[in-house]
Parts: C-alpha cells; structure tokens; sequence
C-alpha cells in the first residue's frame, strides 16, 4: 500500500506556510521602512547601475549588514529586510527537518538535512565568492 | 531621473510584471532581467540579483495559500530540492566565470522556451501507471484532493486520489537544470521544473505546480547566499523590484477569479517571446 499523506502532513504544511507567510512580511516591512529612510535623505545623483562594481562590502557580508543597520545605515537597513528573506526558506527547511524528525521518518530527516547544510554552506562558506 | 523618480518608476515596472506573472503562473521573475537590462539599462549582474530576491519572497508569499488547499507532496518536494539547491550552487559559481553576454543569451533561450511553454500549456501526464521501485523506496507517492462539485468549499474533508512518481533518476536531472538555470539567471525556473515533474515524473498537474512553487523559494535561497557577497544584491535596486514585484503577485492572486487567463498567457507569451529575441540579439552584439 502506498503511504497516504497523514492528516498530520497536512496540518504541517499549513504551518510551513504561515510560517514562509510571517518571514516575508516582516523582510518586507523592514525593506519598506528601509526605503522609506533612504529615499528621504537621498540627494544628488542617483546611484549607477549601468556598469558593474559591485556592492560595497559594508552591504555584501553579514558583519557588515549587521553593523551597518545597527549603526542607522539606510541601506543597510535594506539589506537587512533581504538576509530576513533569504533566511526565511532555510527556516522552512530547519523545520520541515524537525516535522519528519516527530513522524520519525529518519530517511526524510535524512535528505532535509542535506538541503540544510547545502544553503547554510551558501550562506556561509566565505570562499565562495 | 532622479533617485526617487527611479526607485518608483522600477517598482512600477516590477508591479505589473509580478501581477502578470501570477496571473499567468509563469512567475514574475522572468522578466524582471529583460526589464531592468533592456528598458533601464542595468547591468545584468545587478538585474539578476534582485530578480533573485523578488523570486524568493514571490514563492515563500504564495506558500501559505498553497499549502493550505493540500496538493503539494512535501517528500517530492524535499526530494527533488537536493537537486535544485545542487544545481543553484553550481548556477552561482559558474555565472561568476561566464561572460555577461552569455548569460543574456542562455537567459534569452529560456524566455523562449517559456513562451512555448504558455502557447502549449502542459498536458496532464496518464493516470494510473503502475508503481516505482525507486519511487516507493523513497515514499514519494501521494494523493490530492479529488476533484470536488462545484461551488462546494475547499477543505479536507473530500475524497482524495492517489497517484505514483515514475522516473525518479530523469525527474532528478531535469531538475538539477532548474536549479543550475535558477541559480545562473536569478529566475525560478517554473517552466524546466514543470518539465521534470509532469512529463518525466508523471506527477498530476496541480501537484506538480503547487510542489514546485514550494520548491523555487529554498532554490533561489540557495544562490542568494553567493550573489549577496558577490555584491550583485544592492539595495537601491532590490528595493523597488522585491516590493513591487511581491505587491503586484498578490494583486494578481486577488483578481485571479475574474481574469481571462487564457487570453493573458497568449499575450504574456508573445511579449517573453519578443523579450526573448532581443535578449539574445543583445548578448550576440555584446550590449548586455
């Protein structure tokens, strides 16, 4: 008999998906309110995205987007509400990872686990530039 | 134009093009890239980086909706995201060491397909096939919500039917191409993930649309990581584009009862396939 998804699946992935739901409002209100401040102290000429130079380091590693934000930085800020988004799917995963671990599906803990260690690795790993 | 002229006027653009897109199901990310290259003249680097961001918050956005209804199948999507983040990280290392204009044609080439793909519309895969040996190793069959009567209200109390996962191995390598083209042009690749889970892996229809939605935001999560330290991630872009995109897919989702989306697909179509042209014609000249 092929195993059914279990009532229990199903009561998870709703709370997976308010879950994704909650991790993308709150990027989206700090990005917002991000936005908000940068686009009030801006003047001059606007930033140049027609060649390539690449986001300065204060706004490029976690360090620096931590210390940025913290220290009033408006695009800090920004990015920011961008690292809350990106994390948000890792989240879903760390507890999908925990939802097979309670129904002790092992091969499942498995392979999510594997999923993990891939993003956090991309997250992470330094060398990878 | 000034800063705020510009942030309004992408976030405009982005708005209209998230709505398309999830009216459409083709995503929005698609084309955010033509957008901010060919319209605005932003450096592809950049474009890519805050597609990659709106991909991210479209997904994870639309999840708790799907989720809810019960089609998507957690195991095949769990499954197949050892592919696709595989294939993501291999998309980020290897777009840091492939010239722009290349990208702007592979980008052009998947515009393509993807237009092919909203003409065609997929056809749903053969029920009643046999089971797997690999697939029922793995757990990966699952059933969905019977179709219900109409105007009755969703919920789980319905009859659900069952089907099998066939051809694991060509599902998995389909799927390592979504992610490696994911990771490479900052798109979520809806349209090569379709090809792995209907047509090679016979999985019906709604499952595979619902799994694969599940699926796009953990994949572009995956090269996020890299792009954001490659410096492609800027805020001033990601801005206007993850915002307007996001507020424009849950418009789309709200006017999505009434819309002609038949007629849209047609129209959406013609416009990718145009993008997808230019998109090449700019990467053979070197403009991109």
């Amino acid at each position: 008999m092929s195993p059914a998804i279990k009532p229990t699946d199903q009561q998870f992935e709703i709370f997976l998906g308010k879950l994704l739901r909650t991790g993308v409002v709150i990027a989206a209100l700090i990005v917002f309110a991000g936005g908000v401040w940068f686009l009030s102290e801006t003047h001059g000429a606007r930033r140049e995205y027609k060649t390539f130079r690449g986001v300065p380091a204060g706004l490029s590693s976690l360090d620096g987007i931590f210390h940025g934000a913290a220290g009033g930085q408006a695009l800090a800020v920004i990015q920011l509400g961008i690292l809350v988004l990106i994390a948000t799917p890792v989240a879903r995963v760390l507890f999908s990872m925990l939802g097979f671990g309670l129904e002790r599906d092992w091969m499942y803990v498995g392979v999510t686990a594997i999923v993990l260690v891939l993003l956090l690795y991309s997250l992470f790993n330094h060398s990878t530039r | 134009m000034n800063t705020v002229e510009f942030t309004l006027v992408v976030a405009v653009g982005s708005f209209l093009a998230g709505m398309l897109g999830s009216l459409t199901g083709l995503g929005g990310g698609v084309v955010i890239v033509p957008l901010l290259t060919l319209a605005f003249g932003v450096d592809i680097r950049y474009a890519i980086g805050a597609s990659l961001v709106s991909v991210i918050a479209t997904s994870s956005g639309a999840a708790a909706a799907y989720l809810r209804e019960g089609y998507s199948n957690m195991r095949v999507g769990m499954f197949l995201e050892v592919a696709t983040t595989i294939g993501a990280l291999s998309g980020a290392f290897v777009a840091g060491y492939v010239s722009t204009s290349w990208i702007a044609i592979i980008f052009g080439v998947v515009l393509l397909y993807s237009a092919y793909t909203s003409f065609g519309g997929p056809k749903e895969p053969e029920k009643g096939l046999a089971p797997d040996g690999l697939a029922t190793f793995l757990r990966l069959d699952g059933t969905f919500p019977a179709d219900r009567v109409q105007g009755a209200a969703g919920g789980t109390s319905g009859a659900r039917e069952s089907y099998h996962v066939r051809n694991v191995p060509a599902g998995f390598g389909f799927m390592y191409v979504a992610g490696l083209l994911s990771g490479l042009l900052g798109i979520g690749s809806g349209a090569v993930k379709v090809l792995a889970m209907d047509q090679a892996m016979k999985i019906p229809f709604k499952v595979s649309t619902t799994t694969s939605n599940f699926m796009i935001g953990v994949t572009a999560a995956a090269s996020a990581g890299i792009y954001l330290r490659r410096g492609y991630i800027d805020p001033g872009l990601a801005l206007p584009v993850m915002l307007g995109v996001l507020a424009g897919a849950l418009t789309g989702a709200l006017i999505l009862p009434g819309a002609k989306v038949k007629t849209l697909r047609m129209v959406f179509g013609v416009v990718i396939a145009a993008l997808g042209v230019q998109m090449i014609f700019e990467g053979v000249r070197g403009k991109l």
